[in-house]
């Protein structure tokens, strides 16, 4: 039968969707209403178990490409490539966040099944290959994170943060339905095949309006410069496991979103769309190598640390090339396991059991943990690009696949903007080891979980340097599904 | 006669006005989550207008995908909002300004 086809291509969306209404109906039944004590140990480690078991599920699929309810839904290469990265990056920044979780009385069984619901709608997002299939993932993915950045609900800034991401994620997904409307409007379809075929016949005015409103509304959320007033708020803002989150999951699932839509639906009008794509990365580039020099909170640096990022991984989209899109791919995986490890990092920063997030209560930690502190040290040289860390190469393919498409002065303006972007990660650096001694320290960092991944994300970050872990190899691949 | 433009250029008016209401109000974030209804309802009217036009209900079906989600987003947003007034005791737009980006 048709339709048992199509069900067995979604299966993993639903049994993550099954998983998480199962433990939402398991939480109101078992969870006592007036016990102080937090309900959401458990949940969070099943939660974290099923993530890792289906990430495993998915990177053992077989290889084929796999189409869905009237191929509205693909199941390639990239889509699970993304997928893979998604669910690793969730199931990890779960078990980071636990012992912040509970010190805030944060630890509800809902947390984790939110998680669980956010991740279903970037699985979606990264599969979408139909504007409506698009949209509803989006806003299932979006309407997760706005709950999870408000989620310290006692707190003035997590619900101020939540305020923010949904007026300004809420205006975003009104411009990206606006262009959707527009798209379908002038093409007669919603499916990226059709809008392709429309493209090859005529290319109208109506079809660019659409693509522009739609470019707008994805660069909101994939928080590139000028759409990423939003970001600094929200990642102060939001509980710092939510953060970690912001800065991982839906960044990857919005720019393969994007990739896709780009280049399955849009890819006629290549001329039209590289030079927005140009402009907003350079422009994220350099905002966010300047406008994190003054920060004094680690977690606001790290929200222009990403706007920064963003812009490198655009960098490859605007390419327009195969090679671009595989260097896109490459820089976003490194991306996320440097984030991860630089979240656990500041997951660990504790003073007198309270949580810090103030770069200054870094100073001379080297002293107090030099085993994480050279972790971090790594991490963030990586982050900045600096040669032995697989950072750099990330950064260089990017940089390669650039020049490869004759775009040798976007390619300039990118290592310009990595140079001044070097300098506050280096400024951190220099606190660490070399910082005026106030004699205020940080804790010894307690949880385990944490402190092992801090030190595995710094050391893939070394060894990885040797064939980085087969990732180009993947990355090429999941490429060629794209393009094929 | 009323032809496809005229719904577009109902519908295109209809979404500025949304834009602009959450850039321009300085009063009051209930406004803010009127002014999100509004456009999309707007692009509800662009999409049906097009249905019409192409004779394809692929678009109207589309609006009941914007109608559902819509009324989740309106659900979270007052949520938030709730949070944020008991924390706040106040939904005026400046006071949310703790922090500044």
């Amino acid at each position: 039968m048709i339709i048992g086809q199509d069900i067995v291509t979604l299966l993993p969306e639903i049994v993550l969707v099954l998983y998480a209404m199962v433990a939402l109906l398991w939480g109101v039944i078992f969870t006592k209403k007036d016990s102080s004590e937090d309900s959401g140990r458990l949940p969070l480690y099943v939660t974290s178990l099923v993530l890792f078991a289906l990430a495993l599920w998915i990177a053992l699929n077989p290889e084929e490409t796999r189409l869905a309810f009237n191929d509205t839904f693909t199941d390639d290469l990239l889509a699970r490539f993304a997928k893979v990265t998604i669910l690793l990056s969730a199931a990890l920044i779960l078990l980071i966040g636990r012992e912040f979780l509970e010190a805030h009385q944060m630890l509800k069984f809902e947390f984790p099944v939110l998680v669980c619901f956010a991740v279903v709608g970037m699985m979606v997002m990264v599969s979408a290959s139909d504007l409506m299939v698009l949209y509803v993932g989006v806003e299932l993915q979006a309407l997760s994170l706005y709950v999870l950045a408000a989620f310290h609900r006692d707190n003035s800034r997590s619900t101020e943060a939540g305020l923010k991401y949904f007026v300004l994620g809420a205006l975003s997904s009104g411009l990206l339905l606006f262009g959707a409307s527009f798209v379908y409007g002038y093409s007669g379809t919603t499916q990226f095949v059709g809008i392709a075929e429309s493209l090859t016949t005529e290319s109208s005015t109506g079809l660019l309006i659409g693509l522009i409103f739609i470019l707008v509304g994805l660069a909101f959320k994939v928080s590139a410069a000028p759409f990423h007033m939003w970001v600094p708020d929200v990642y102060e803002g939001s509980p710092t496991p939510v953060t970690a989150l912001f800065a991982t999951a839906p960044k990857v699932a919005a720019i393969i979103l994007l990739a896709r839509l780009l280049f399955e639906a849009f890819g006629e009008a290549l001329q039209h769309w590289q030079l927005i794509l140009i402009i907003v990365s350079v422009a994220s580039m350099f905002l966010g190598a300047i406008a994190a020099i003054g920060q004094q909170d680690i977690k606001r640096l790290m929200a222009y640390s990403s706007i920064a990022h963003m812009g490198y991984a655009l960098m490859g989209l605007a390419a327009g090339t195969p090679e671009g899109v595989q260097s896109m791919l490459t820089y976003i995986a490194i991306y996320v396991v440097m984030n991860v490890g630089t979240f656990s990092f500041i997951l660990l920063m504790k003073r007198e059991g309270r949580y810090v997030t103030d770069i200054d209560s870094l100073k001379l930690c080297a002293r107090q943990m030099p085993t994480h502190a050279l972790s971090l040290l790594v991490l963030l040289f990586s982050l900045a690009g600096i040669v032995p860390m697989v950072g750099f190469f990330a950064k260089l393919y990017v940089f390669l696949a650039v020049i490869d498409a004759d775009l040798l002065e976007l390619a300039l303006a990118g290592a310009i903007a990595s140079v001044i972007g070097a300098y506050y990660y280096l400024r951190i650096v220099y606190l660490m080891y070399f910082g005026d001694d106030d004699g205020e320290r940080l804790d010894r960092p307690s949880s385990l979980v944490g402190q092992a991944i801090v030190i595995f994300t710094a050391l893939i970050m070394v060894v990885g340097v040797i064939n980085l872990l087969e990732l180009t190899e993947m990355a090429s691949r999941a490429t060629q599904s794209l393009f094929n | 006669m009323i032809g496809l433009e005229h719904y577009l250029v109902v519908a295109m008016a209809l979404f500025v006005i949304g834009v602009f209401g959450i850039f321009l109000n300085r009063k009051n974030v209930i406004v803010i989550l009127m002014s999100i209804e509004l456009m999309l309802l707007a692009v509800n009217i662009n999409l049906v207008a097009f249905s019409t036009h192409h004779g394809d209900l692929t678009g109207q079906v589309f609006t009941l995908f914007v109608l559902t989600v819509a009324a989740a987003e309106a659900a979270i947003g007052l949520a938030i909002l709730v949070c944020f007034h008991r924390n706040r005791h106040s939904i005026a737009v400046d006071d949310v300004s703790l922090m500044r980006g």
